[in-house]
């Protein structure tokens, strides 16, 4: 189980704003330790936010992002003290899932 | 040419100008500026700040206790506002101390883990991160936004002070270099990075209170020691001993020059 992310939802004229900090080493597996060995990939494949039981976000992540990624996204909707679910599998199938309230 | 035409040329020359001022390049600082502003509420810097928060509570070493008594200037256990009065002098250990050379006393008289042990791993790595490094993360963090208050007021403040002052410009190493090199100049940079003037006082707040930091480029948050340790790799000087006396008194000098500015860390570094 991964370590924990830190989420922050904030809600204003009808659109709630989520960011998301995962953490996560998120590597290539193209980088070489210093005795010449790969260092094997290990990275989020797959971001998931629900609100409500509604899937508003879905993303693909890949070897591209930085380590400890960072997401922000808006959606349509949302209300002060509702929750929002995000949750992300990376290729080694390590799942987290956090949970956060929607702030005014 | 009649003159009507050389007032048209005038004249689509002066648009042009003026048109290329304000499309003009956002300069390099700007844009590492607004890269800030876009990820400041997402600094990686907070989880190592909570990893510190949970090693200070949490009892340890041979004595197996927490370092929740631990007296960094303030009172036994005030963690609070504290970062923003160090280095200063302490009366236990008659010497003046900064961050992580007051946490390795606490670390060794309260825990009892031997110092040798801490120092073993002052700095975090890719595959391991550094206790002392992370309880230093969370201590600063309890300073946010507390003003810069570093007192030169006992014999050994002083002492420290002017060490530091003197260091700070101290030339040596295959280079010739000194601190003042890079650092005494205003609106000089190497390559992308603005290289703040230590006797500018404004460039001198936003500098130190901007330390320690989350390098992205290292995915690592980085203390004030570490800061010290790489300049002194970067101008070829024998590398200095973790907290140090010599250490200590140049953070006094920097944390002296920084005084009267709120305190910003940890902060967030290309």
């Amino acid at each position: 189980m991964g370590n924990p992310m830190k989420i922050r939802a904030a809600v204003k004229d009808g659109v709630t704003e989520v960011k998301i900090l995962m953490q996560h080493n998120m590597e290539t597996g193209l980088r070489k330790e210093a005795d010449g060995k790969l260092v094997p990939a290990w990275y989020i494949t797959d971001v998931t936010a629900q609100h409500q039981g509604r899937t508003v976000l879905e993303a693909q992540l890949g070897i591209s992002i930085s380590k400890n990624p960072y997401l922000v996204f808006g959606f349509k909707g949302g209300a002060a003290g509702e929750k929002i679910t995000v949750s992300w599998v990376d290729n080694t199938g390590d799942k987290r899932s956090d949970v956060a309230e929607i702030t005014a | 040419m009649n003159t009507s035409n050389v007032k048209k040329i005038i004249l689509v020359l002066a648009l042009a100008t003026s048109y290329a001022a304000v499309a003009g390049e956002v300069s390099d600082s700007d844009k590492i500026a607004q890269y800030r502003e876009m990820i400041s509420d997402g600094n990686p810097a907070d989880f190592d700040e909570m990893r510190g928060e949970e090693l200070w509570k949490t009892a340890s070493g041979p004595k197996n206790a927490t370092l929740q008594q631990c007296d960094l200037g303030k009172g036994a256990g005030v963690v609070k506002g504290a970062y923003a009065e160090l280095p200063r002098y302490f009366k236990d250990t008659q010497k003046v101390q900064d961050l992580e050379s007051r946490l390795l006393t606490c670390m060794t008289t309260l825990q009892g883990i031997p110092e040798e042990e801490i120092t073993a791993r002052p700095f975090s790595s890719d595959t391991k991160q550094s206790d002392i490094s992370s309880l230093a993360t969370y201590v600063v963090g309890q300073s946010k936004n507390v003003k810069m208050n570093v007192l030169v007021k006992n014999p050994k403040e002083k002492e420290a002070y002017e060490i530091g002052k003197r260091m700070f410009s101290y030339r040596a190493g295959p280079y010739d270099f000194a601190c003042s090199t890079c650092h005494a100049t205003s609106h000089v940079r190497i390559r992308m990075q603005d290289l703040p003037n230590f006797f500018d006082k404004k460039d001198a707040q936003s500098a130190y209170t901007s330390w320690p930091a989350y390098r992205v480029s290292q995915g690592l948050t980085r203390s004030f020691q570490w800061r010290l340790n790489d300049c002194y790799r970067q101008q070829r000087f024998p590398e200095p001993k973790f907290a140090s006396e010599a250490t200590i008194a140049l953070t006094m000098f920097l944390a002296v020059s920084a005084n009267g500015a709120d305190y910003a860390g940890p902060g967030l570094k290309r």
